[in-house]
């Protein structure tokens, strides 16, 4: 493990913060894609069915 | 080819849908490596200690809000001079990846500052820019949810984005502006005096670059779930007219 000394919990606390951010991000565009792309494949579904 | 059949929502889909994987992985692979060579194989700073393994992420974030709002600027002028949907929608979907890029740097910033300069936060011409840039992106996203037709929201949007234009160059050049404050200048640079060790210089540009292809892998993410938004709203508003 890497020796970070007196100031680990600076180095860890931003590497921490912009870890959960970026994550945070990804879920989140992750998630909004996956509701988009089912909420279009059902009204294309349905438009199909009613011409 | 021009890069105007681009502004095609489905030549962009397509397109996209190809080069997804690729820059996905580039991304990944130069992220990982930069932050892994950054944090683990790089020495401390002599006078700055093991605080100086932020940079790799403080300096990519900072750069990417910034560029992040440049890039919105550009598709945001393509769409009030061309009328490209898919300009519109790219700036969309990159508002809140430049909003967090901007939370990375003033978050890691202040925890970098409070044992350097004694302080977490300075009202200091840099540090105040990038508050306001992030303030700007919060106004940003906040208008485009504000405004019913997207035209119309596209079109604000796009005017806010030229004024905030204003702040991000700012926060890109404040401290040579304003000689005064606590950031020091840029961290790469050409000239030597100012530009950082090698040591340190190489797992930088290399973080740099993982930023900058995460960057454009979830503005083609999302930019693909917009165009499927706007293809949802198209259908909705034909089924209410039939």
């Amino acid at each position: 493990m890497v020796e970070l000394g007196k100031y680990a919990g600076t180095v860890l606390g931003a590497y921490g913060v912009t870890i959960v951010l970026i994550l945070g991000l990804v879920w989140q565009s992750l998630r909004q894609s996956a509701r988009m792309r089912k909420r279009l494949e059902d009204q294309e579904r349905r438009m199909g069915r009613h011409g | 080819m021009s890069i105007w059949e681009y502004a095609n929502p489905k030549k962009f889909m397509e397109t996209s849908s190809w080069a997804l994987p690729w820059v996905t992985g580039l991304a990944v692979a130069s992220l990982l490596s930069g932050l892994i060579w950054g944090f683990f194989f790089t020495p401390d700073d002599y006078r700055q200690g093991s605080t100086v393994k932020i940079i790799y992420i403080h300096v990519p974030s900072a750069m990417m809000a910034i560029n992040c709002w440049a890039m919105m600027l550009v598709t945001s002028l393509v769409w009030l001079i061309r009328r490209h949907h898919v300009s519109a929608l790219a700036a969309k979907a990159a508002a809140p990846i430049g909003m967090t890029m901007t939370l990375i740097a003033l978050f890691t910033g202040a925890i970098w500052g409070q044992p350097m300069w004694g302080t977490w936060w300075a009202w200091d011409p840099r540090l105040t820019a990038f508050l306001i840039l992030f303030l700007f992106y919060l106004g940003y996203i906040a208008l485009w949810g504000a405004v019913d037709d997207p035209d119309t929201a596209a079109d604000l949007t796009s005017v806010l984005c030229l004024v905030g234009s204003v702040f991000a160059l700012l926060s890109r050049y404040a401290v040579l502006f304003w000689n005064q404050g606590l950031h020091q200048g840029a961290s790469l640079s050409l000239d030597k005096e100012e530009h950082v060790a090698d040591v340190f210089a190489w797992p930088l540009w290399l973080s740099m670059a993982g930023f900058g292809l995460l960057f454009l892998t979830l503005v083609l993410f999302r930019t693909r779930t917009e165009i499927r938004a706007r293809r949802l709203r198209a259908l909705e508003a034909r089924e209410r007219m039939a």
